[in-house]
């Protein structure tokens, strides 16, 4: 058979065949047939080239190579074709209900003492406060005698203390680590003091270990408008832009003039509500303007230097800002409690 | 501290509602827990006179016509025993809020609102009304006591409201008073500071006294002048035992002292007035005309007042006749000497005793009074004068008997007096950051009593005697005059005049915050227990009585045995936490807690113990095992760059089978294991729990946070999985650590699979190991891999008996 009849055979063949393929796999063993470099109809073609006289070979090659174009490109559309509606096919059955639960680790968190930690250090190390731990068993004397408490003093009974031997005790106060680093330590001084501390009070709000947050600045000409200026300013941060402080008048035997220090009730804006029980302020921390007997005690010259200091109950700050009911449920690792703390 | 408005506004002129004045106290400093109005529960009572009274027929009840004066007139059924025409009484209207009481007419049940209503199927709109049901004590109101109606003057004022008319428009304030303030454990310390805040006088109550009575040769020996600064006794002949006039019983059933006989009444009053605890004793029973206060000798024995009787030493202070004791010093009177109906003259006592020696007395013998705490909390003598002298007024008063020109005074000299204190203004408006106007600070430097005088920068001010708690110092003064001039002048600074400091955490507390936000990373939730447990805990986790963790330091006065031990480890809180939890129903958990253990040097302590920091970890629940668990572990690890390595372990509390030792180096750092099935069966729980404990404080010497950069090969890894088979003693680790160190390429060797079963062969298991190659400088090819396999496993032929699978 001439050149140009196989050639139009085999364009028959392709345009007969090509359209009644459904995978591309198939169409792909069809294409092979003519287009496969060695066995394919199109190369046994060129491979008769050899019998062709000289002078008409390059007139059938160029048909060779025309239907070889043809072929390729025709093949090409009916793959893309083909592939694409194979990829819908795919698409289509692997769809998938999307409500369907994530597959991750689960993260855990920290305790709620500890975010609150946190943020009061992160506020206060801004202000170029250092972080200093004490121990939890403490001296007579340097939770009590050094801090203006001397043995029997009626402030004693302010705070039950639990007592391990005739000269050790419990921590009632983290104020305890003031005297170590002032021992230590030459002004300026300025310390923030996390820790656990421990009072014989066992009932909904109080709890026989609890953390408290003390700080300490001593330098030359700290007043008690540097102390509200300092709470102001923490107290905005950890419970909201535009929550002020409010200084009256209180009684701590290392601090003198001494204050109790409420905040504006974050929750109603001193309007008055259920949390701040209708007076629109909220009790959150004891502070005052550093008694000179301490100072002196820890060899600090109080007539050069004075200082503050304020102290809280982190768990206080803790059932305040995320509304905690119960001191309880800190120190019992409830999953319920403690998946709803986030860091 | 209670204080009634009534009894206060006899020393002020208080203008201002009862409420108006808790706020002013407030702003000074004197917390009003709790302001009671003594007649909130009582409404529209008013006073009605009874016009005609008869019996209902077969009943013991009154149809009575009340006259309420404009309120109008009433019918009104009564069933006490003293309803009497003409007779005026309280008469609760129609809407009137009164106490319901009980079939007795004494308990009272609650608050109830009369309405109309039928007795005996007769109309009564209204109720006479008995003391007790408008909540009125006979000390409260002469006759108020009777089981019946409580009759009123035949002059008050028909229709108008009885509050007045009974004193049921009081107000009682309960003010919080601090440790400082012990002057204002008392009427008249509250009272000046009321005077003060108002801008007010303040009145002092009469102190003047006639001495008409008989005189007596008598001796007073103080013989421990340390613990007895000033006693003061003074005689009362003639005296008449009686009742206390209705003003003073009234007065003192306000404040909660029942009412007993003049003479003791009078101590009592002087106590709640001044804050002076007095005592008298009866002169009869004061043997050899003497009193001598001196410390107890051994095994000495004094029955109080309240008929207890006490065996002393001589660390406990008395006061005695010629012959024993008649009084324990400051705490309470003898029984042996008490003021009885049959008392014809008292030897009154005005003393202060040391404060902390009536403490410490008081707290061992464990026998306290209204007195002991009044003594505990600090007096001054000046006061101790003043109660003497009052004391001796109401006797005079009250006539009922004469004070004798016998007064004898033993003091060791301190100053009753004012003194003298001079302060730089400059210095205290430092301490402050604001300027006091001149005039303020006179203003309330003079209304507390401190005469201030300023002359230049010197403030000159004379300091009250009764101000113990002023120390001499600028800061005293600071306080007394910013807390009058107000913290509202307050400017808030910021740190003015400070230096710049350098804040932030240390290495160690960025290590463990590190270490918490890693293994929240991991699921486990932080915990925090407390630092003590109970010995039970320790039984629980079945510690033998000789383990370590049983040398504990035991809380001397702890809240109860579950809380009285340190913790010596932190096991069982997490124990206790994963048992908590299950019984709660929370079937999955995990925890860690970093806190510290305690550990004695000696016992009882006399030394600071060791606080050493753990790390705890604790998993349970369905789908935990223990290599879950062991997660914690190699998180720790993998935080701070450490390697530990694994070893079977042993504890009391934990599976045999399922419990290693963490090692780092050398050295146990820790354990891990799943909880026994013993205690599992002992605490009722089924689902795994595992615990485990590191040392903390160890592991935190060899922390390494620092990030070194080590530059990454160009050249691809490859991985090749191998299955050995081996004997059943060859453990993972073991095998891990021959393969990494036969190649130098090897940079992982990771277990993927364990099969154990019939091809393999009884006593051995197949493990299967993905093997991380890096090459460091060339490509590899698969020949070269190959090549490394082969000597691997070459190697582990011969050295552990391993062929591959």
């Amino acid at each position: 058979m001439a050149i140009q009849d196989q050639i139009r055979e085999i364009r028959e063949e392709i345009e007969s065949g090509i359209g009644s393929y459904s995978t591309s796999k198939e169409l792909y063993e069809f294409r092979k047939t003519f287009l496969d470099n060695k066995e394919g109809k199109i190369s046994q073609i060129m491979k008769g080239m050899k019998d062709v006289p000289k002078e008409d070979r390059p007139a059938v090659g160029k048909i060779i190579n025309e239907i070889k174009e043809w072929a390729t490109s025709a093949f090409d559309a009916a793959d893309k074709k083909l592939h694409a509606a194979e990829l819908a096919a795919k698409n289509a059955a692997e769809a998938i209900d999307v409500t369907m639960p994530a597959v991750r680790e689960t993260v855990g968190g920290l305790h709620p003492d500890t975010l609150v930690c946190n943020e009061l250090i992160e506020i206060f190390s801004g202000m170029g406060f250092e972080i200093y731990e004490g121990s939890e068993i403490e001296s007579d004397y340097y939770n009590f005698t050094a801090l203006n408490t001397p043995a029997d003093h009626p402030a004693r009974d302010m705070q039950d203390t639990f007592y391990l031997s005739e000269g050790f005790l419990l921590r009632t106060q983290t104020s305890a680590g003031q005297i170590h680093v002032m021992e230590n330590k030459k002004p300026p001084i300025k310390i923030l003091s996390p820790g656990k501390v421990f009072r014989s009070d066992d009932d909904a709000t109080h709890s026989p270990m609890f953390s408290q947050m003390e700080g300490l600045v001593v330098d030359k000409g700290i007043s008690v408008c540097d102390l509200q200026g300092m709470l102001d300013t923490f107290s905005s941060r950890i419970f909201g832009e535009g929550v002020k402080t409010r200084l009256r008048p209180s009684y701590f035997p290392f601090t003198e003039p001494s204050v109790e220090v409420d905040v504006s009730c974050f929750a109603c804006g001193g309007k008055g509500c259920k949390l701040c029980k209708g007076t629109g302020w909220i009790e959150v921390l004891g502070a005052g303007i550093v008694n000179h007997r301490v100072l002196e005690n820890c060899g600090i010259d109080s007539t050069e230097y004075s200082g503050f200091a304020f102290g809280m109950g982190v768990e206080r700050i803790a059932m305040l800002k995320y509304g905690i009911n119960n001191i309880k449920n800190l120190f019992e690792s409830d999953v319920r409690f403690a998946k709803q703390f986030k860091d | 501290m209670l204080a009634p408005l009534s009894w206060l506004r006899e020393y002020v002129d208080i203008d201002v509602p009862a409420k108006e004045l808790e706020r002013l106290l407030f702003s000074v400093g004197f917390e009003v827990e709790e302001l009671n109005e003594i007649g909130k529960d009582i409404s529209g009572v008013v006073v009605g006179e009874v016009l005609t009274c008869e019996l209902i027929p077969d009943t013991h009840i009154h149809t009575c016509t009340v006259d309420c004066g404009e309120k109008g007139t009433f019918q009104i059924c009564c069933g006490a025993d003293n309803v009497a025409v003409g007779g005026r009484y309280p008469v609760a209207l129609v809407g009137a809020t009164v106490y319901a009481t009980a079939k007795d007419h004494v308990t009272i049940e609650g608050v109830m609102t009369i309405k109309k209503g039928k007795l005996r199927g007769v109309d009564s709109e209204g109720m006479l009304c008995s003391g007790v049901e408008i909540g009125v004590s006979e000390d409260m109101y002469p006759g108020a006591g009777y089981n019946g109606l409580l009759v009123l003057p035949a002059d008050a004022p028909l229709g108008a409201d009885v509050k007045p008319i009974l004193g049921l428009d009081d107000y009682i304030f309960d003010i919080a008073i601090t440790a400082n303030r012990p002057d204002c454990q008392s009427i008249i310390g509250i009272a000046r500071e009321v005077a003060a805040v108002l801008g007010k006088e303040f009145k002092m109550p009469a102190l003047d006294y006639t001495e008409n009575g008989a005189d007596l040769d008598f001796n007073v020996t103080v013989e421990a002048p340390d613990l007895c600064p000033r006693y003061i006794a003074h005689y009362v002949s003639d005296v008449e035992i009686g009742q206390s006039p209705a003003w003073m019983r009234r007065r003192l059933a306000l404040v909660g002292v029942s009412s007993i006989s003049n003479m003791v009444d009078i101590t009592n009053y002087v106590l709640k007035e001044f804050g002076q605890p007095m005592h008298a004793f009866d002169m009869a029973d004061l043997e050899n005309s003497e009193i001598i206060v001196r410390r107890a000798t051994q095994g000495e024995k004094i029955t109080t007042l309240d008929e207890k009787e006490f065996e002393l030493n001589p660390a406990n202070l008395v006061i005695c006749d010629g012959h024993r004791p008649v009084a324990l010093a400051g705490i309470m009177g003898g029984l042996n000497s008490e003021i009885k109906d049959t008392t014809k003259a008292v030897m009154f006592e005005a003393a202060k005793f040391a404060r902390d020696n009536v403490r410490r007395t008081s707290r061992a013998l464990g026998q306290s009074s209204d007195s002991s705490s009044r003594f505990e909390k600090g007096l001054d003598e000046y006061t101790t004068q003043l109660g003497m002298k009052r004391a001796l007024h109401l006797v005079c008063e009250l006539g009922c008997g004469k004070v004798s020109k016998l007064h004898i005074e033993r003091s060791s000299g301190n100053s009753t007096e004012a003194t003298p204190l001079t302060v730089s203004i400059a210095k205290m408006e430092e301490i402050l950051g604001i300027s006091v106007p001149e005039n303020e600070i006179i203003c309330t430097l003079t209304a507390l009593n401190f005469e201030p005088e300023i002359n230049g920068d010197e403030l000159s001010v004379m300091v009250p005697p009764y101000r113990d708690d002023i120390d001499n110092n600028v800061q005293d003064i600071a306080e007394e005059v910013i807390r009058s001039y107000g913290y509202e002048h307050i400017v808030p600074s910021f740190l003015r005049t400070a230096k710049v400091t350098c804040g932030g955490l240390n290495q160690a507390q960025k290590d463990e915050l590190k270490l918490k936000r890693a293994l929240a990373a991991q699921g486990y939730y932080e915990s925090m227990f407390y630092s003590f447990f109970s010995p039970r805990d320790l039984d629980m986790l079945k510690y033998p009585e000789d383990a370590p963790e049983r040398n504990a330091i035991r809380i001397m006065n702890p809240i109860s045995e579950d809380l009285s031990l340190m913790r010596t480890t932190l096991a069982p809180s997490m124990v206790n936490a994963a048992v908590r939890n299950l019984r709660r129903g929370n079937t999955a958990g995990r925890f860690f807690e970093i806190a510290r253990k305690f550990i004695p040097k000696s016992l009882p302590l006399t030394d600071y113990p060791e606080e050493h920091m753990m790390l705890s970890v604790g998993v349970f629940g369905d789908g935990e095992t223990f290599f879950t668990a062991k997660g914690a572990i190699e998180t720790v690890a993998d935080t701070f760059n450490l390697k530990f390595t694994y070893e079977r372990g042993e504890k009391p509390f934990l599976h045999p089978g399922m419990t290693a030792n963490v090692l780092l180096g050398d050295t146990v750092v820790g354990y891990l294991g799943r909880l026994s099935y013993e205690v599992c069966e002992e605490l009722a729980i089924e689902k795994p729990v595992f615990v485990g404990e590191l040392d903390y404080e160890l592991l935190s010497k060899h922390f390494d946070s620092a990030i070194r950069f080590t530059p990454i090969s160009k050249f691809a890894s490859e991985t090749r999985d191998l299955a050995l088979v081996c004997s059943e003693e060859i453990t993972c680790g073991a095998l891990e650590e021959a393969i990494a160190s036969s190649c130098k390429y090897i940079t992982s060797v990771t277990l993927f699979d364990v099969y154990r079963g019939a091809q393999i062969g009884e006593g051995k298991k197949s493990m299967a190991f993905k093997l991380v190659f890096s090459p460091d400088d060339h490509e590899f090819t698969g020949e070269e891999i190959d090549g490394y396999v082969k000597r691997i496993l070459k190697k582990l032929q011969h050295t552990m008996g391993v062929e591959l699978r």
